[in-house]
């Protein structure tokens, strides 16, 4: 039975929600737009009215080949998502359908690699980095954030494939179904949107990790992090521009991520939280 | 039925992941230890000895080293503040009947999207600015003067700065743990005349102990590690003022190019980590068992 609301209160508890909503969404609003300000306007006060000139927009590709960045940020958060798919999804199956007396500790140890404070592997990594000239690669990058996010990835894929019953699997087998025919008929339909989920919040992180990718770059290789991060020095008062290139660093991502609410809380609780 | 074979083909599988995580975990970590112990710097890369604990006693005995760490400790525990009691309020407030509870919810867990120099960029110069910003608007508005943020309170504002950004984080776990709560529960509270306090503290509060726990863990690791944020706010200060460690490690490492020092301060981080970690394994641990 439905607690009956009246709609008085119902009317209320809009209002009020709508008003906090607003103000923790404003900065964001109110970089998109800036965007759509001129430099002076930008700077003459408070104003939600932009005069809607793209001028920003354009001086961000002209004077700082925007593209370029974010090219390079598909790349490498795309390149190591995939990367680590491919290395994860044998070793989350592996565990999910044939579990051992270790699988437990396993899974519990790669949990832990993820605690290590990246800091604390600075100078190694910058010193393997210089010395295989990975420094400022998108290969190295690619590989480095693959790293970093496998165990997240191992994780959530085994939360995933732990809900597919094994009784599936017998009944193929039962029917006569080859070990061919049991994975592409069978198990791939179920386990397609766990993957796909897992790779949506995987390009979700890469795309935002900013220590390596700030560190690890200087110009080559430097994806939207470094790009906008550089933006820090004092070198005048752009701010329509630094709005720009911000509200085209952050909306593919924005996007991605209010699809994939839910499967953000159990990738990052490690299914603690579901 | 697990037979032999597919055991051996279990372990072919998994052997990837793990190869690579192992070394991923132990080369880099043995690296930082046997740096910590050498006298080794980058502008003067022939002459690297053994120095013994002098990088540590070097490190524990930089005021900035007590600093930092204290720093550290401030972010954590002021963002973890904020963010958990404000998300507690807001999972009760979008638990609530509403029009439009979809367009809410995605305003509200919007921050969290938003790359770490996106975020302080534009509070540091449109929200937080002393001369342009909304904040100084505002003051100018009710004619006061404005407060200069990054030079008056550079802490508070990168702790206000992170806080935004791990709000939407707290409060989407908590609502997630708030809706599963059962209806009926809360009904017979209702019907036993229990009002709004009691059916928080004795209802809500216990059902979300868990959540909130993993928030807490959870976020403390990633806040051990703010970085992004003070390289394009503050840099650091002014003086040590909001350096945190994994900072004075970079300062150390890549802009005083000591290696020796850098590694000492890389180890003191890891045992940091470490501590919160073992009670993050502990409460994920037990949800494997369940």
């Amino acid at each position: 039975m439905a607690r009956a609301v009246t709609t008085q209160r119902k009317a209320i508890t809009t209002v009020f929600a709508w008003a906090v909503a607003f103000l923790i969404f404003f900065p964001i609003l109110y970089a998109i737009i800036t965007s759509f300000k001129t430099e002076a306007e930008a700077i003459a006060g408070f104003s939600l009215i932009p005069s809607g000139t793209l001028e920003s927009y354009k001086a961000v590709e002209a004077q700082n080949s925007y593209f370029k960045f974010f090219v390079n940020s598909v790349i490498i958060s795309v390149g190591s998502t995939i990367l680590a798919l491919l290395v994860a999804v044998p070793a989350a199956w592996s565990m999910a359908f044939s579990p051992t007396r270790r699988t437990k500790d396993i899974l519990m140890w790669m949990l832990s690699t993820k605690m290590m404070p990246a800091v604390a592997v600075l100078v190694p990594m910058y010193l393997i980095f210089r010395d295989w000239n990975l420094l400022d690669t998108r290969l190295g990058l690619t590989v480095m954030l693959m790293l970093i996010n496998l165990p997240i990835v191992v994780w959530m894929l085994y939360t995933y494939f732990r809900e597919i019953p094994g009784e599936i699997l017998e009944a193929a087998r039962m029917d006569g179904a080859s070990l061919f025919n049991e994975i592409v008929y069978v198990l791939t339909p179920i386990a397609v949107p766990g993957i796909a989920s897992t790779m949506l919040l995987n390009i979700i992180l890469a795309w935002n990790e900013a220590f390596w990718t700030i560190r690890l770059t200087t110009t080559n290789a430097a994806p939207l992090t470094a790009f906008i991060a550089s933006f820090s020095s004092p070198q005048g008062l752009f701010w329509a521009k630094l709005s720009a290139a911000s509200t085209l660093a952050i909306a593919p991502i924005l996007i991605m991520g209010w699809f994939s609410q839910r499967q953000l809380v159990r990738g990052l609780t490690f299914g603690a939280v579901k | 039925m697990a037979t032999r074979q597919t055991r051996t083909l279990a372990r072919f599988m998994m052997a990837p992941s793990v190869l690579l995580l192992l070394v991923w975990m132990i080369v880099p970590l043995a690296m930082t230890l046997w740096f910590s112990f050498q006298n080794y710097n980058l502008l003067n890369p022939a002459n690297v000895s053994f120095d013994g604990l002098f990088n540590y006693r070097f490190f524990y005995t930089d005021p900035a080293f007590f600093q930092s760490i204290w720093n550290t400790l401030l972010i954590v525990v002021g963002v973890l503040a904020i963010t958990v009691i404000g998300g507690i309020a807001l999972a009760l407030l979008l638990d609530q009947p509403m029009f439009g509870q979809g367009i809410v919810r995605i305003l509200v867990i919007s921050p969290f999207f938003v790359m770490p120099p996106v975020a302080a960029l534009v509070w540091k110069n449109m929200i937080m600015h002393p001369g342009y910003g909304v904040f100084a608007d505002i003051a100018k508005f009710f004619g006061r003067t404005p407060i200069d943020w990054f030079a008056q309170f550079p802490l508070l504002s990168i702790i206000i700065i992170v806080a935004w950004q791990w709000l939407p984080f707290a409060t989407l776990i908590l609502l997630t743990s708030l809706q599963s709560l059962d209806g009926e529960q809360k009904e017979a509270a209702e019907m036993d005349g229990a009002g709004f306090a009691s059916r928080f503290i004795y209802l809500v509060l216990p059902h979300m102990a868990r959540a909130i726990t993993v928030v807490i863990l959870i976020q403390t690791i990633f806040l051990l590690g703010v970085y992004a944020e003070i390289l394009v706010t503050t840099n650091g200060g002014p003086g040590y003022a909001s350096t945190n460690l994994p900072f004075l490690i970079y300062r150390t490492a890549l802009l005083g190019y000591d290696v020796g020092g850098a590694s000492a301060g890389g180890v003191i981080a890891v045992i940091l980590a470490n501590i919160v970690a073992f009670f993050l394994m502990r409460a994920v641990g037990k949800n494997l068992d369940r």
